[in-house]
C-alpha cells in the first residue's frame, strides 16, 4: 500500500483521541538536533472542526485484536485496515517537523499479537526518531495496559508523555463493553508509570544529567456517554485518578455512534456541551479549590448543560453571595461566576493601590451580566441585592449561545470558567 | 517640541527617551516618529534633542517595565512610542508604582498592545512553513514567507534558532527578513511574496493528513477562524483545502447518519458483535455522526432538525478589508439561507464610496452569478441611476440578506420574502459593511433595507424621500425598491412610483454634487 494511502486510514483512525496536548515538557536543543520542546507548546494549525494540530497524531496500525465496543478499530469492524513501518513513522514525522507543521508525535496503535509486542513496536518508533534522527522534539505514546514493567521503563525513556486510556468510567462499564480490559490492570499501569515519574523526578533534582522519565507527566481518557454513568460518577473517577497517579490530564471523550456498534450502545451520541461541562468541571477541581462533591448532588447527578458549572453551584449556593471584591480572601474570589483565576489574581493585585468599581470588572473583560449578582464593589451595583429573586438563573445565564461555542473550543485546553 | 525618529529599533528609542526624560521633557513636547520620512506634522520643531548634564541615574525604572517596553516597541501602532514615554514620565514623576494599576487607561493600552505583540508571536512560531529549496552545497535549506502584523521577526528568531539549530533556514516577511547558517542569525530587508519558494513536494501528503485528521461531524468555523485568521491562510498549504473540506462534510455526514439509522432500526434485533457487513468503505466517518455544530451551541440533543445560531457574528472575522470579509461570508452559517441559495451574494464597490446603496436580498440572477444588482431590478436601478447622473461603479451596493430565499416552482425559483429572523441574523454582516466604508451617503431600497437600519415602524410609503441623519450615516434616506416597481401591476400606479423613485435618486445626486463640490 501507498504511503499517502497508509497516512489517510492511520490518521482517520486516530481522530477520536482527545488529547493533543505538546506541553509541559522542556527539551533544550544542544545545537545539533532537530527539534526542542516548550513549556506551552504550540498549535501549527486548525482543522474546521475547530480543533488543532499540533502532534502529528496517527495509529501505528489499526488491527486489533480487542473488540472494545465503542472502538472502530476493534477486531469485529470492517473498516479498511493498514499498518505503518516504523521507519515510515519516524519518516513522516521528521519531514513534517522540519517544514513547522508540527511539534512531534503522538502514536497510538491497536493491539497486534500481544500486549508486550505492540508496546515494543511503538518503542521502537520512538528509539528510531531520538537515537537514529537526532530528533528531540515532543513525543506522545501510548502505553498498553498490562504492558510489562520493563517495557514502560524504556518507553519514558524516549517519550516525553505516556498515556494509558481508563476508556470507561466505572468497571461495570468496561465489563459490559470492553470485556478483555480491566480497571485493575489499567491502574496497575498507570501506577508503575507514576512511580517511575516521581522517582525520575528526584533523581533529576539532584543531579541534572540523570535521565528524565515522561518528562511531561501521564494523561489519560475516558469515553462518555456510552454508558449510562452520571458525571457524578465520571467526576468522582478522575479525581480519584488524579490523586492516586498524580495524572496531568484527564481528557474527556463524547462517545459517537460507530458503524455496527451493537445494542450495548446507546444509539444517540451525547451532546457535546456535556464534555465542555466534565472539562470546565475538571478545572473547577484541580485549579479553584472546589470538592468533587459540590458539583453535581445525589438529586441531580448529571452536570447543567445549560449553564456552566460554577454558575449552578453559585445558585445552589446563594447564601454565600454577594461576595465583596474589595475584601473577600483569594478563595472565595475564586467561588464567583464569571471569575477566573488570572482576574482573580488581577483584582488582588489592583485592589492593594485602589478600590474595585465595576467598570474595573469591564476593563478586565470579565462577563458582566454574569458576575454582577454575586459581587460588592465599591460603586453601587443594584444587581447584588437581587440575589435572592427567583429570576436570577434567567438574568445571568448568557444570551448569546454562540460565546459557549468560542468557549468550547478552548476547553479541553483550558478549561477556564 | 522635538521631533523624534526612532526607526524602529527600541534600543535607539531608550536612549533618546533617557535624555529627554534627564532634559525634563515632558510628553506633549515630543512628537515621536518610526521613520525620518514620514510627513511632519509640525512646523519650527528642533530635530536635536538637547544634551543633557543630569545623572543618569534619575532615569531608574523598574525591570520589568523594560521588558514590556520592549516588546510594545515591536506593535504597529505609531502612537506606541508616545505611549511609551508617557507611562515613563509617569513612572519617574511620581507613579512609581503605576504598572500595578491594570485598569489605568495607559497601562490597560500597554497591555494590550504587549497581548497583541505576545500572540503575533505565537502565531509566528505556529504558522511558518518551511520549504525546501534546493541548496548548491548540498545542504537540505528551508524558507518560508510569512506576514506577521508587528515588527516581531527579530523578537521571534531566537525560537526558530533553537528549535531549528540542525538546519539552514530562511524565513521572509514583508518587513524583515532573517536567515540562520548554522552559527549566526543574519537580519535583512523586506521580501515580497513573489519571491518566496512557492511549493515544497512534502505539502501534498500534509494535506492528506489534515483532510483526514479533521472530523465532518464536528464543524465549528468560527471557533477554527478565530485561532486560524483567515489573513494566514494564504501561507498555509493546508488551508486551500478548506472549502472542499466544508462542500463535503454535509454529503459526508448524511452518510454517516444514513448508516448509523439503518443501525439502529428498530426490529432488527439483536446482532451479534461479528455482524459487520461488507461495502462499508468509509467506515471510519461513522464514528460521530450527526452533531452539528448548531446543537452543540445550544446544548440540545443531537439528531434533532438542525438549529442555526440566527445570528452571523460568529461568522465574522476582525478584519476590516472588504474582500476578507466578503471571502469569510462563504462560509457563513448563520441562519437557514446558508443550505438553500447557491452562493453568497456579498456587497460589492470601492471601500471609501461615498454612496451606498442597501436592498434586500439576492434574486435569481444575483444568485446565479454572485453580484448584487444584476438582474432586472438590478437594470433598473442601473437606468435610473444613470439618468440622474449618478456613477454606479462609484457606489458601494449591498443587500440586507446575503443569501436567496426562493420557493421552486417547476424548473423556475421564485423570490420569497426573507423571515424577521433571516434579516436579523444576517444584519451584523450589513454592519461590518457600513462600518467599513463609512458613507456619506446611505440609500434604503425597499422596507426590509429601512426597517433593518431605521427601525421596525418605519413605513417607505410614508417617509420615502426624507432625508435623515442616522447612527449609520449623516445623509439617510429610504426610498421604494427597483422590484417592487415592477411588480405594481397598474400601469398608472407602475409610473407615478417610477416617478418618485427618479426623484429621490435625483435628490441622492444633487446631494453628491453638493459634497463633490464643497
Ligand atoms: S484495544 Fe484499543 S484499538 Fe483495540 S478495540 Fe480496544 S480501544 Fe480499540
Ligand atoms: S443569509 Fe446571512 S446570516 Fe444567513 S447564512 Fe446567509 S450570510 Fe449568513
Amino acid at each position: 500500500m501507498e504511503l499517502r494511502q497508509k497516512l489517510a486510514i492511520l490518521a482517520d483512525a486516530a481522530k477520536y483521541d482527545a488529547s493533543c496536548a505538546s506541553s509541559g515538557s522542556r527539551r533544550r536543543n544542544d545545537g545539533t538536533q532537530l527539534g526542542d520542546t516548550t513549556k506551552i507548546g504550540i498549535c501549527h494549525s486548525y482543522t474546521p472542526d475547530g480543533r488543532c494540530v499540533s502532534l502529528l497524531k496517527i495509529l501505528l496500525t489499526n488491527y486489533c485484536i480487542y473488540d472494545c465496543q465503542f472502538c472502530v478499530n476493534r477486531v469485529t469492524s470492517d473498516t479498511p485496515r493498514a499498518r505503518f513501518t516504523p521507519a515510515e513513522v519516524a519518516h513522516l514525522t521528521i519531514e513534517f517537523y522540519k517544514r513547522n507543521y508540527i511539534e512531534g508525535l503522538f502514536l497510538s496503535s491497536g493491539i497486534i499479537r500481544s500486549v508486550d509486542y505492540t508496546m515494543e513496536q511503538l518503542i521502537e518508533v520512538a528509539r528510531l526518531l531520538r537515537y537514529q534522527e537526532n530528533f528531540n522534539g515532543y513525543i506522545h505514546l501510548k502505553t498498553v495496559p498490562g504492558a510489562s514493567p520493563e517495557l514502560i521503563e524504556r518507553a519514558g525513556l524516549v517519550a516525553d508523555r505516556l498515556s494509558a486510556n481508563v476508556e470507561l468510567p466505572t468497571q461495570e462499564d468496561l465489563d459490559r463493553l470492553a470485556p478483555e480490559k480491566s480497571r485493575q490492570q489499567i491502574e496497575k499501569t498507570m501506577q508503575e508509570m507514576a512511580g517511575q515519574i516521581l522517582a525520575s523526578g528526584e533523581e533529576v533534582r539532584k543531579h541534572k544529567s540523570a535521565p528524565k522519565f515522561a518528562p511531561a507527566g501521564q494523561s489519560t481518557q475516558m469515553i462518555v456517554g456510552a454508558t449510562a454513568s452520571t458525571d457524578g460518577q465520571i467526576l468522582q473517577t478522575a479525581d480519584a485518578l488524579y490523586r492516586r497517579h498524580r495524572l496531568r490530564r484527564v481528557y474527556y471523550s463524547a462517545y459517537s455512534p460507530i458503524p455496527h456498534g451493537d445494542d450495548r450502545l446507546p444509539p444517540e451520541p451525547p451532546p457535546l456541551i456535556r464534555e465542555h461541562r466534565l472539562y470546565q468541571s475538571d478545572w473547577l477541581i484541580r485549579f479553584y479549590g472546589f470538592g468533587v462533591n459540590e458539583l453535581t448532588t445525589a438529586a441531580e447527578p448529571n452536570l447543567s448543560l445549560e449553564m456552566d458549572p460554577k454558575l449552578s453551584w453559585a445558585l445552589r449556593n446563594r447564601d454565600r453571595f454577594p461576595v465583596d471584591l474589595n475584601k473577600a480572601p483569594r478563595e472565595l474570589l475564586l467561588r464567583i461566576p464569571g471569575l477566573g483565576v488570572r482576574n482573580v489574581d488581577r483584582i488582588i493585585q489592583i485592589r492593594r493601590h485602589q478600590s474595585i468599581r465595576l467598570d474595573d470588572l469591564a476593563k478586565l473583560r470579565a462577563p458582566m451580566r454574569r458576575i454582577r449578582a454575586f459581587v460588592i464593589t465599591a460603586d453601587h451595583n443594584p444587581e447584588a441585592l437581587r440575589i435572592d429573586r427567583d429570576d436570577l438563573a434567567h438574568r445571568v445565564v448568557t444570551p448569546h449561545v454562540q460565546l459557549e461555542l468560542f468557549a468550547a473550543a478552548g476547553s479541553a485546553r483550558t478549561g477556564e470558567v | 517640541m522635538y521631533q523624534l525618529t526612532t526607526d524602529r529599533d527600541f534600543d535607539r528609542w531608550r536612549d533618546l527617551a533617557r535624555q529627554m526624560l534627564a532634559g525634563q521633557i515632558s510628553p506633549p513636547q515630543i512628537l515621536w516618529l518610526d521613520r525620518e520620512d514620514e510627513p511632519s506634522l509640525l512646523s519650527n520643531t528642533a530635530l536635536t534633542p538637547p544634551v543633557s548634564s543630569q545623572p543618569a541615574a534619575q532615569t531608574r525604572v523598574p525591570r520589568e517595565y523594560l521588558d514590556l517596553a520592549s516588546k510594545v516597541a515591536c506593535h504597529r501602532d505609531p502612537d506606541r512610542w508616545n505611549l511609551l514615554y508617557r507611562t515613563l514620565w509617569r513612572l519617574t514623576h511620581g507613579e512609581p508604582e503605576l504598572l500595578e494599576r491594570v485598569t489605568d487607561d495607559d497601562v490597560y493600552q500597554l497591555g494590550a498592545m504587549e497581548r497583541d505583540v505576545r500572540r503575533d508571536r505565537h502565531k509566528m512560531t505556529a504558522f511558518v512553513r518551511f520549504r525546501q529549496v534546493p541548496a548548491e552545497s548540498g545542504e537540505e535549506h528551508f524558507v518560508a514567507w510569512h506576514r506577521p502584523d508587528h515588527y516581531i521577526v527579530r523578537l521571534t528568531a531566537p525560537f526558530f534558532r533553537g528549535r531549528f539549530a540542525a538546519m539552514r533556514w530562511t524565513i521572509l516577511t514583508p518587513d524583515d527578513s532573517v536567515a540562520w547558517d548554522g552559527h549566526t542569525l543574519h537580519f535583512g530587508p523586506g521580501v515580497p511574496q513573489s519571491q518566496a519558494p512557492q511549493a515544497d513536494e512534502l505539502e501534498s501528503l500534509w494535506r492528506t493528513y489534515y483532510a483526514n485528521i479533521f472530523n465532518p461531524a464536528r464543524i465549528k468555523i468560527a471557533a477554527m477562524k478565530k485561532e486560524l485568521p483567515v489573513r494566514h491562510w494564504s501561507t498555509l498549504p493546508e488551508t486551500q483545502l478548506i472549502p472542499d473540506l466544508l462542500a463535503e462534510a454535509p454529503r459526508r455526514v448524511e452518510e454517516m447518519t444514513r448508516k448509523s439509522r439503518e443501525n439502529a432500526r428498530p426490529g432488527s434485533g439483536p446482532r451479534s458483535s461479528g455482524s459487520a457487513r461488507p461495502g462499508d468503505a468509509a467506515a471510519g466517518d461513522l464514528y460521530s455522526a450527526s452533531t452539528s455544530p448548531e446543537t452543540y451551541a445550544s446544548g440540545l440533543p443531537a439528531g434533532k432538525a438542525a438549529t442555526f445560531p440566527w445570528t452571523a457574528e460568529p461568522f465574522i472575522p476582525q478584519s476590516r478589508s472588504l474582500k476578507v470579509l466578503a471571502e469569510a461570508s462563504k462560509n457563513c452559517r448563520g441562519c437557514d439561507l446558508c443550505d438553500i441559495g447557491s452562493q453568497v451574494v456579498f456587497g460589492e464597490g470601492p471601500h471609501d464610496a461615498m454612496v451606498m446603496f442597501v436592498g434586500e436580498q439576492p434574486g435569481d440572477q444575483e444568485d446565479r452569478q454572485g453580484r448584487p444588482f444584476v438582474g432586472p431590478a438590478g437594470q433598473l436601478l442601473d437606468e435610473v441611476l444613470q439618468q440622474v447622473g449618478i456613477i454606479r461603479d462609484e457606489c458601494y451596493v449591498t443587500n440586507s440578506v446575503k443569501h436567496f430565499k426562493f420557493e421552486p416552482r417547476g424548473t423556475r425559483r421564485i423570490h420569497a420574502k426573507p423571515s424577521s429572523r433571516e434579516v436579523s441574523a444576517c444584519q451584523p454582516w450589513l454592519v461590518r459593511e457600513i462600518e467599513v466604508v463609512r458613507p456619506q451617503i446611505l440609500v434604503c431600497l425597499g422596507s426590509t433595507a429601512a426597517q433593518t437600519l431605521l427601525g421596525r415602524d418605519f413605513r417607505v410609503t410614508q417617509r420615502r424621500g426624507d432625508v435623515m441623519k442616522t447612527e449609520w450615516s449623516p445623509w439617510t434616506m429610504a426610498t421604494i425598491h427597483p422590484s417592487a416597481l415592477l411588480r405594481i401591476p397598474d400601469e398608472a400606479l407602475r409610473a407615478k412610483s417610477r416617478g418618485e423613485f427618479e426623484a429621490d435618486l435625483a435628490k441622492v445626486a444633487e446631494q453628491i454634487a453638493k459634497l463633490k463640490a464643497g
